[in-house]
């Protein structure tokens, strides 16, 4: 096939784990000895899949390993995984700022790759000239920025802060001028890290658009996100990632469904699973987390206005001066919609080696949708360090309908995630 | 880039683990020429905002240290300077060594001092050090209408200078002597990336090797004894020549400008090549 225009055969990314610096000249001057006889570098063996979780025998980790796939003119492949999936270090691959361990990467036509909005921007430097610069960098000519360049203005909306410098900027401002640059690269193929995530709502919407605009002209774009909405209404095909390895590779709305499936644990007997936290640091472990509702019964459906309560059970390994807890709650697109800390605004709480018992009654706000959770118990004599930090857990829907089943949740769609209540004053002159 | 013939279809570029040595890349930063020049305008427009005297900090940087050497080494240690007026002597050494320096620290921490831009979008990273070699040379071309002011004053006045036809030369030793300090420092960029001590070692090692080369003292004065070491430091006929060029006094030997001539070329190839294994993957140690 000829129009394929981007192909990765084989790309593996090895990081040394721990204290950079440390040995590195006696690992160095290993390696060039192997070298030297003539042997395959001894520290490319060793070296593990990526589970962050698990304290691994190795200094080497393997964040990607045996990664292949190809895209197509014009299509528009979305990455997802879960943080520390290798997503990034693909990125940096696909973008040269890094070089893989091994296998290599083919591409036809000219890359760019936005990893972040104004890359470069130098304070002192006004609107017009941090556009030359910025898109210099992106690799942009001159006479090309020139001709695009009320265009920019326009699409940035910035036009009378031209002249200023941009430290006087708003940050909202400055990425909104680091997206327009970017948004008039003309590439042939453009990587998107998550640079979306910032900005406005109105902001963010117009980013989308253009981005539909750049694969309606038949350009190729790489898109990675944990924002499963814009990934479904963005990409034709997705690649999914987990502990570095390719997990699946194909039509968009199946693999999201496997990702959902995969990523987030319901769980049956309230047991968490080992391989759960995205960061641990050994002295506290999440073990136990059921979703009930006020009368005690476990659940994974709640109506509409329903109250429910939530426990856990965390096995501490040492005395904790200072902890603090937290519990959120994350919509299906993978977004932070609720978040409630225990102890951050009192004396923190003081945690004796053994067990704790949580139990948390939650008011009714959630709106119909499907939710998961997240838990964490963090240090604060260490700076906050995290302790022990569990993602996705839990899968709960809630449905429109109360349960009296007389009252339905008035809308077709949810507005938002949190029903907040206020008080309404209402004249009627 | 290079296109790599593949059995069907031919690509335009491919990432590879490592490149061939000798692969350097040099069309790349061709055509990232442009940004070339917005660093260096970056870098002038951004050093001197928010100053009063701007610009003239230019000139008043090498006058004090030119007057600074006058009290110091002429009057308070009475160094000899060869017979020629102090001011001169110290300012003609001055302005092309800190044209050196500059260069040297200011490419010595390409890698670390960027990173955030380099962990973030790919371009030819030469054309940082380049932009430096550039601003640096500006600068230089300021200061040396400055010296060329002091100059002309002493010429006119009739002190016994003697500038002669080295000065023709004056063009190739400003080249020379970008590229020794453009080569050192990104030797040391690279290596710093991984092994964070040499930082330490730039700044004092920048100042001794000032004291190693005829910068506050002529050449004619060092003993016998001490002279090959001296010589061996690629700096010195460099700045002896220069000053032989203008003021006649000093030596001018073909033999020693080749040594520097040789010495760079060498290191300069060498430090290209060290330079563009380190920028493909220094995002991991960095």
């Amino acid at each position: 096939m000829s129009n394929i225009v981007l192909k990765a055969e084989n790309i593996s990314k090895q990081y040394r784990l721990g204290q950079l610096g440390t040995g590195t000249i006696s690992h160095d001057l290993n390696r060039a000895w192997a070298k030297l006889r003539g042997k395959e570098d001894p520290y490319l063996k060793v070296g593990e899949a990526n589970d962050r979780s698990k304290a691994g025998g190795s200094d080497y980790v393997w964040s990607l390993k045996d990664i292949n796939f190809e895209v197509k003119q014009g299509e528009v492949l979305g990455i997802i995984g879960k943080n520390g999936a290798g997503k990034s270090t693909l990125l940096k691959i696909l973008s040269q700022v890094t070089t893989p361990t091994t296998g290599q990467v083919k591409v036809k036509g000219r890359i760019a790759s936005l990893l972040e909005v104004g890359t470069g921007f130098h304070p002192d430097l006004s609107g017009r000239e941090n556009i030359f610069l910025n898109g210099a960098i992106l690799g942009m000519s001159k006479a090309e920025i020139k001709s695009k360049l009320e265009e920019i203005v326009d699409f940035s909306g910035v036009a009378k802060y031209l002249d200023t410098p941009v430290k006087r900027y708003s940050s909202g401002m400055m990425v909104r001028l680091g997206f327009a640059v970017a948004a008039h690269l003309e590439p042939e193929i453009l990587i998107v890290d998550e640079v979306l995530a910032v900005g406005d709502a109105e902001f963010q919407k117009k980013c989308l658009g253009k981005m539909k605009d750049v694969s309606g002209q038949g350009r190729t774009v790489l898109f990675v996100s944990h924002n499963m909405s814009s990934i479904k209404s963005l990409c034709n095909k997705c690649l999914y990632l987990k502990y570095g390895e390719t997990k699946s590779i194909g039509d968009t709305s199946k693999i999201i469904e496997q990702y959902f499936n995969e990523e987030i644990a319901v769980l049956s007997n309230g047991l968490i699973p080992e391989n759960l936290s995205t960061h641990n640091t050994g002295d506290a472990k999440f073990k136990n987390f059921v979703v009930t509702n006020l009368a005690g019964t476990p659940v994974d459906t709640l109506y509409y206005e329903q109250g429910f309560n939530v426990e856990m059970e965390v096995a501490v390994g040492r005395d904790i001066e200072k902890a603090i807890l937290d519990f959120s709650i994350s919509t299906s697109d993978n977004r932070f919609s609720y978040t409630s800390t225990f102890d951050i605004k009192k004396d923190y709480l003081a945690v004796k080696k053994g067990k704790l018992i949580i139990k948390m009654k939650l008011k009714p706000v959630l709106l119909p949708g499907t939710y998961s959770f997240n838990l964490g118990i963090h240090d604060m004599s260490n700076t906050g360090l995290t302790l022990d930090f569990v993602e996705g857990i839990g899968l709960i829907t809630v449905l429109d309908l109360t349960e009296d089943g007389k009252e339905k949740y008035p809308l077709g769609v949810s507005l938002g995630n949190l029903r907040v209540d206020a008080d309404w004053e209402i004249r009627n002159i | 880039m290079q296109g790599t013939k593949d059995s069907i279809e031919s690509w335009d570029l491919v990432i590879e683990p490592k490149s061939k040595w000798y692969d350097l890349q040099l069309s790349e930063i061709l055509r990232y020429k442009d940004l070339l020049f917005l660093f260096v305008r970056r870098d002038f427009v951004s050093l001197y905002k928010q100053t009063i005297l701007g610009p003239l900090w230019f000139f008043i940087q090498p006058i004090i240290t030119s007057i600074t050497f006058t009290v110091i080494f002429g009057n308070l240690a009475k160094i000899s300077t060869d017979g020629l007026p102090q001011i001169l002597f110290y300012m003609c050494g001055v302005t092309l060594w800190t044209y050196f320096s500059d260069t040297l620290t200011k490419t010595s921490d390409t890698f670390t001092s960027n990173a955030h831009i380099f962990g973030k979008v790919y371009f030819p990273r030469m054309i940082v050090p380049l932009s430096v070699v550039v601003s640096n040379l500006i600068k230089l071309g300021v200061q040396f209408i400055l010296f060329i002011l002091v100059w002309l004053y002493y010429l006119m006045s009739g002190d016994s200078l003697n500038p002669n036809s080295a000065l023709l030369l004056v063009p190739f030793l400003i080249i020379l002597m970008g590229f020794l300090g453009l080569s050192f420092g990104i030797i040391i960029s690279s290596l710093t990336t991984k092994y964070r001590d040499l930082k330490f070692l730039v700044v004092f090692g920048v100042q001794l090797l000032m004291y190693a080369s005829p910068i506050v003292y002529p050449l004619s004065i060092v003993p016998d004894k001490y002279r090959w070491m001296i010589l061996a430091n690629p700096v010195t006929s460099i700045i002896e020549t220069f000053k032989y060029a203008f003021l006649g006094v000093g030596e001018f030997n073909w033999m020693h400008l080749a040594y520097s001539f040789g010495f760079t070329l060498v290191l300069f190839i060498l430090g290209l090549i060290i330079f563009h294994r380190v920028e493909k993957s220094f995002m991991d140690t960095v």
